[in-house]
């Protein structure tokens, strides 16, 4: 059976802590509710969608008419304080337009990540292609490495470096 | 195949019943892709967008990328038809209420289904029933295969497909599942999965997508980062790494329960189902929250005689939209509630 929350004695406790304060040992276990009303829950990560209406409202401050701003892409003729009001681009040409302004927020959107590496068109050109293909596999050499798969990462290396080579 | 067809029945992912079923309802994986050379959609006329809708349609049709491909123009549609579509999955609640040209091609199984002028040029997605996300990811990746040999994709060797919203920019993947948490949201754990998720960077929405509330017993789940991973890794890390503890953690809850509250679920259960047995007048909430009780009794092994692909159904089919579709004429609320309770109680006595 579930103990019940300390403060309310009703619902049951899910949240169970331990405080030291002055060498004495107290427990707390409290139901969700009022661990949030004590302050004690975690706040969590923000959500993308909040991370967007953040960067589009941050933006929208006055003392961000800079720069960046002022950038218009002369493919669509969207400009960059447009997007940052409604969170969307253009065109895809916005992307090198916008390039250096967008990537402080792709790299918040996507964990610090700027660089594609996933799937290619097979009609991009083979240099596109090559090139996220060596990323790709630099990934993995980096992956390897942390798990101290030594053997997979020279041979990484070895593929990357032929294909360098090419 | 038409709209009219897809009535009658739930779509296959919603009927089968696949894999971790018990908790996991359906796996989606969706692509967002835009063409090359071309404005994105909020850039472009309404001339563009009906060329754009018109091209894509055809060039989908002639890629036989699935079974029974057929189109439904949605900005012709009418209202009922795009509710139908909302309430299966198959468009967006923001594409079927959109006004410019557009339209979704939905394959005969409607484990496919692909937005045309959605945010953004093309939405694939593919639906299946159970923790099925690889396979989800299989397909899509062929059928986005397919497509491709015929449109030019609007590409980029640092930032890969690129997309209206920078959020889905990279591989455009997002891969989510639908999950049945009853038992965490009766023992109140279910604010732990939100933070649990929240801190792995995934979203928690309503049975309805973006913008609903996650609210009843239904969540669905999806990966927020589509870039700088391979498609391989986020189907991986979602698959392989989250997945688990979330059924594993709605399953303990479960035994949980029926451990220290063995009788008091019991009776829920119970009363749920004999209510949509009985009941004259039902909302929609209400039904809901009843099929869910009687879902988990049936994933309980409470309720040997439902068969649980008739309670998946009846999620669907006692929707508004499909009610109306059913019964032939549009009514208001009182009357759908009337409707619906003696809908579900032909379907429960069938089952017997």
């Amino acid at each position: 059976m579930k103990h019940p929350c300390d403060r309310c004695h009703n619902r049951p406790a899910t949240v169970h802590l331990t405080e030291i304060i002055d060498g004495e040992k107290i427990e707390k276990h409290l139901c969700e509710q009022c661990a949030a009303n004590e302050g004690i829950t975690v706040k969590a990560n923000i959500p993308i969608s909040q991370l967007l209406e953040d960067f589009i409202l941050q933006s929208s401050d006055a003392e961000c008419d800079d720069e960046a701003g002022d950038l218009v892409c002369d493919a669509c003729g969207l400009s960059f304080n447009t997007f940052r009001k409604h969170g969307v681009l253009g065109c895809p040409n916005d992307y090198d337009a916008f390039s250096a302004a967008l990537e402080p927020f792709l790299a918040r959107a996507h964990e610090g990540a700027t660089q594609h590496l996933g799937k290619v068109p097979s009609r991009a050109a083979s240099t596109q292609k090559k090139q996220t293909a060596i990323l790709r596999l630099r990934g993995e050499l980096k992956d390897a490495v942390a798990r101290e798969d030594y053997e997979a990462a020279a041979a990484l290396r070895d593929r990357i470096k032929a294909m360098e080579k090419e | 195949m038409k709209l009219a067809d897809l009535t009658q029945r739930a779509g296959e992912w919603l009927r089968g019943a696949g894999p971790m079923h018990d908790v996991v309802i359906s796996s989606r994986a969706r692509l967002a892709r835009n063409l090359a050379s071309q404005p994105f959609l909020s850039r472009c006329n309404a001339t563009q967008q009906r060329e754009i809708a018109e091209r894509l349609r055809d060039e989908i049709l002639a890629a036989g990328i699935a079974k029974n491909v057929f189109y439904v123009n949605v900005a012709a549609a009418g209202a009922l038809d795009r509710e139908l579509l909302v309430e299966r999955h198959l468009v967006s609640r923001q594409h079927a209420e959109a006004d410019h040209p557009r339209g979704v091609a939905i394959s005969g199984s409607e484990t496919v289904a692909i937005m045309i002028n959605e945010e953004d040029h093309l939405r694939i997605q593919v639906l299946r029933s159970g923790l099925r996300l690889t396979e989800a990811a299989e397909e899509i990746t062929q059928i986005d295969d397919r497509l491709e040999q015929s449109v030019e994709y609007a590409f980029h060797s640092k930032y890969g497909y690129l997309t209206a919203c920078p959020t889905n920019v990279g591989t455009g993947l997002r891969v989510s599942v639908m999950l049945h948490l009853p038992a965490l949201k009766m023992t109140g754990e279910i604010q732990k999965v939100f933070r649990a998720a929240r801190d792995m960077r995934l979203a928690i929405r309503g049975l309805y997508g973006e913008g609903t509330e996650a609210s009843g017993d239904f969540f669905q789940i999806s990966n927020q980062t589509t870039l700088g991973k391979t498609e391989q890794q986020i189907v991986d890390e979602f698959f392989g790494q989250t997945m688990p503890h979330f059924i594993e953690y709605e399953r303990r809850a479960r035994e949980g329960l029926m451990k220290s509250q063995k009788a008091a679920v019991e009776d829920k259960i119970h009363r749920a189902l004999s209510l949509l047995r009985a009941a004259r007048l039902m909302s929609s909430d209400e039904t809901m929250h009843l099929l869910s009780l009687v879902r988990l009794g049936v994933n309980l092994g409470r309720l040997p005689e439902i068969d649980l692909r008739i309670v998946n159904e009846l999620f669907l089919l006692s929707q508004p939209a499909h009610l109306q579709r059913v019964c032939g004429h549009e009514m208001n609320d009182q009357q759908r509630a009337e409707a619906r309770a003696e809908f579900i109680r032909r379907r429960l006595l069938q089952d017997n």
